[in-house]
């Protein structure tokens, strides 16, 4: 019999009596958010998060945050067509080649007001380590494709459709020393959210 | 036989570190007041308490089905998926894939599963170099201690010992032992081994049989490191992490990092459903005693446990006790109902390292029982005849007194008219742990039935 088939065959032997149904709809009543625009609920739990963002009006201020936000930056690797970067990306690249990544820019298509966390997929990273290994992040986001609740975001969400998808909620952070929070532990040191709809390229 | 732990001489030499004692009390409980601040944040937290509770005890009562969906799913991913009955096959399994990649080194995340099956000390014997690239982690491994709490591993030591142990691993400057330069320094250390990592292993907080995946959660971003570098990525799972549908999630990680650190999510929610283009993923899904406990109609609500840490934050015995006294790989009111059903003998103790506050059971986001599991593998340790010889002489005395109101009233006099003559070493003693760390209290003029049967039976 292999591991496998014992375990199973275990787990069935022990199974708990009586069985629990599963509750039909895990969408929880809850209470309407009320006073407060979903963008700045968005805005303030990223913040309390450790994250910043900032409303840009166009393609034009969006670079020059960038520039003003990283005025330093030598390696800033965008896959975004907003942002014009200086390293290119392709889903070919060994993704150790990103060790050298001042500044990563991609696009999140949602965004969750409760959490301040941004959606990323592997579509939206070309290579995921860019996430991770840039030593700041910026995220474009579309003020309209904010969502209230992670009960929300998961509604829209085919976790079956990449490989990897992450909520990254302001950046890498850390209490493990007497419980001082620092950021950087180990991933990007900064989360930027810019507050941008997509750019139309029509034709 | 297993030699017992002794949770109370571990505790005492952390209560005899004065300021760690403090520092972490203050530390731990400033966790749980978070915690409050976020739940009072979500006014529909009961609800979600109650669906948690239900979804799991659903799961847990058809997880043979679960099981068996989840493989069906994940593999369709291109995941590998193997199985393990124990901590030792666990171990075997990975070692097997490690050697048929050639790997040299690993860098993982925190996985309490894989402290569970002894897995780092098992690899580094046969030649694989293992680095734990969280940040409180890598501190405990660089101690050669255990985790004294599932969130903050080293929660139990003062920056002036990270100092130290930094210091002497990563030649920092002894004297310096501002956080933010340490934590900084561990950074610059840890980058060149997330590069040579020829593999990254991960746990996993939740695996979803719907869609064939799993979830990790992390603050530092260190899974998501281990698994996009390296072409090659494991996971251990528990048999209990599994959940059914995507939608789930939604509940349990609206609840974990509220639940832990009174933030609204970690930092990192990574979901990973097959290998990253070009690489290779595995998952153990590991027993390990786990199908023998959902057996037991006493034990097996614990199984359903998401592994927040709050019942520890909560903990008046945790909180000054530490983490490290419990002696055993799970710590806390949670450990208290885990460590046991590895192995009786060995922690028959640890079920007395309680208060039976209860306030574990209030705080758990899953609504396990915890207290009420406590006094019952309490009960188990008497009826298996592992009770310590101190405890048994007293129960059997206070048995005898608490069945006789007589001699119970005779020994109340007694004890109100000798105490405040009583010298102090006769009260202050090796043979009464209760005297350390602790006065008693002035005794009161009467007892409660004099002042009782003086002021309330005439006028009833």
């Amino acid at each position: 019999m292999s591991s496998r088939d014992i375990i199973l065959a275990s787990v069935r032997n022990n199974l708990p009596q009586p069985a629990v149904p599963l509750p039909e709809n895990p969408e929880v009543q809850r209470s309407p958010h009320v006073g407060e625009p979903i963008l700045a609920y968005f805005q303030r739990e990223l913040e309390a998060m450790g994250g910043r963002s900032f409303e840009v009006a166009d393609t034009t201020a969006a670079q020059a945050k960038v520039a003003e936000l990283f005025p330093t930056a030598k390696v800033i690797c965008s896959v975004v067509p907003e942002v014009p970067g200086t390293k290119q990306l392709e889903a070919a690249l060994d993704p150790h080649d990103l060790n050298d990544v001042d500044v990563g820019v991609v696009r999140s298509r949602i965004g969750v007001a409760e959490a301040g966390a941004v959606w990323l997929t592997e579509a939206d990273l070309v290579v995921n380590a860019l996430g991770v290994l840039s030593q700041h992040l910026v995220v474009l986001l579309d003020p309209a494709a904010i969502v209230e609740t992670m009960h929300d975001a998961y509604g829209q969400i085919d976790l079956t459709a990449s490989s990897y998808g992450v909520f990254m909620a302001g950046p890498s952070a850390t209490g493990d020393i007497e419980g001082v929070i620092i950021h950087g532990a180990q991933g990007a040191r900064s989360m930027t959210v810019l507050l941008l709809a997509p750019k139309r390229f029509d034709g | 036989m297993s030699r017992p732990v002794d949770p109370e001489g571990l505790a005492a030499r952390f209560i005899d570190l004065e300021k760690h004692e403090t520092t972490h009390d203050r530390q731990v409980w400033g966790m749980r007041q978070n915690r409050d601040k976020a739940v009072a944040d979500v006014p529909e937290w009961a609800n979600l308490r109650e669906l948690a509770s239900q979804i799991k005890e659903h799961t847990l009562t058809h997880l043979d089905q679960y099981l068996e969906q989840f493989e069906q799913n994940a593999t369709k991913h291109g995941t590998h998926v193997h199985w393990a009955c124990d901590a030792e096959e666990h171990n075997t399994l990975v070692h097997d894939i490690l050697q048929a990649h050639g790997v040299k080194s690993l860098i993982k995340s925190k996985s309490m599963l894989q402290e569970e099956c002894g897995m780092t000390p098992y690899l580094q014997k046969r030649g694989i170099e293992v680095t734990e690239s969280d940040l409180g982690e890598r501190i405990q491994q660089l101690s050669n201690e255990p985790p004294s709490h599932i969130v903050v591993p080293a929660v139990h030591k003062l920056r002036s010992d990270v100092a130290a142990i930094f210091a002497k691993d990563i030649g920092t400057d002894p004297k310096d032992s501002d956080p933010h330069h340490l934590t900084e320094a561990m950074r610059q250390a840890a980058r060149p081994r997330f590069m040579a990592a020829d593999a990254g292993m991960t746990g996993a907080n939740f695996a979803v049989a719907e869609t064939g995946g799993f979830v990790v959660c992390t603050n530092e971003g260190n899974a998501d490191m281990g698994a996009s570098l390296p072409p090659l990525q494991i996971a251990s799972i528990g048999v209990e992490k599994l959940i059914p549908r995507a939608q789930d999630l939604g509940v349990f990680i609206r609840m974990l990092s509220r639940s832990a650190l009174g933030s609204p999510i970690t930092q990192f929610t990574s979901h990973f459903h097959g290998p990253r283009r070009g690489g290779e993923l595995h998952v153990v899904l590991v027993d390990n005693t786990r199908s023998e406990r959902l057996g037991s109609a006493d034990f097996w609500h614990a199984l359903k446990c998401i592994r927040c840490g709050a019942c520890m934050n909560t903990c008046p015995v945790y909180r000054r006790a530490g983490g490290l006294s419990y002696g055993a790989t799970y710590s806390g009111p949670i450990g208290v109902i885990l460590d046991p059903g590895f192995n009786l003998e060995k922690y028959r103790e640890i079920p007395f390292h309680s208060s039976l506050c209860g306030s574990c059971s209030e705080v758990c986001p899953v609504k396990i029982d915890i207290a009420d599991q406590i006094y019952k593998w309490r009960r188990v340790v008497a009826e298996k005849g592992l009770l310590k010889l101190s405890k048994k002489v007293g129960m059997s005395a206070i048995g005898v007194v608490l069945s006789q109101p007589k001699l119970f009233h005779a020994g109340e006099s007694v004890v109100e008219q000798t105490l405040p003559h009583m010298p102090r070493f006769l009260l202050y003693n090796q043979l009464n742990p209760w005297g350390k760390h602790r006065e008693v209290p002035a005794a009161p003029g009467q007892t409660f039935r004099q002042w009782y049967l003086k002021n309330r039976r005439k006028n009833p």
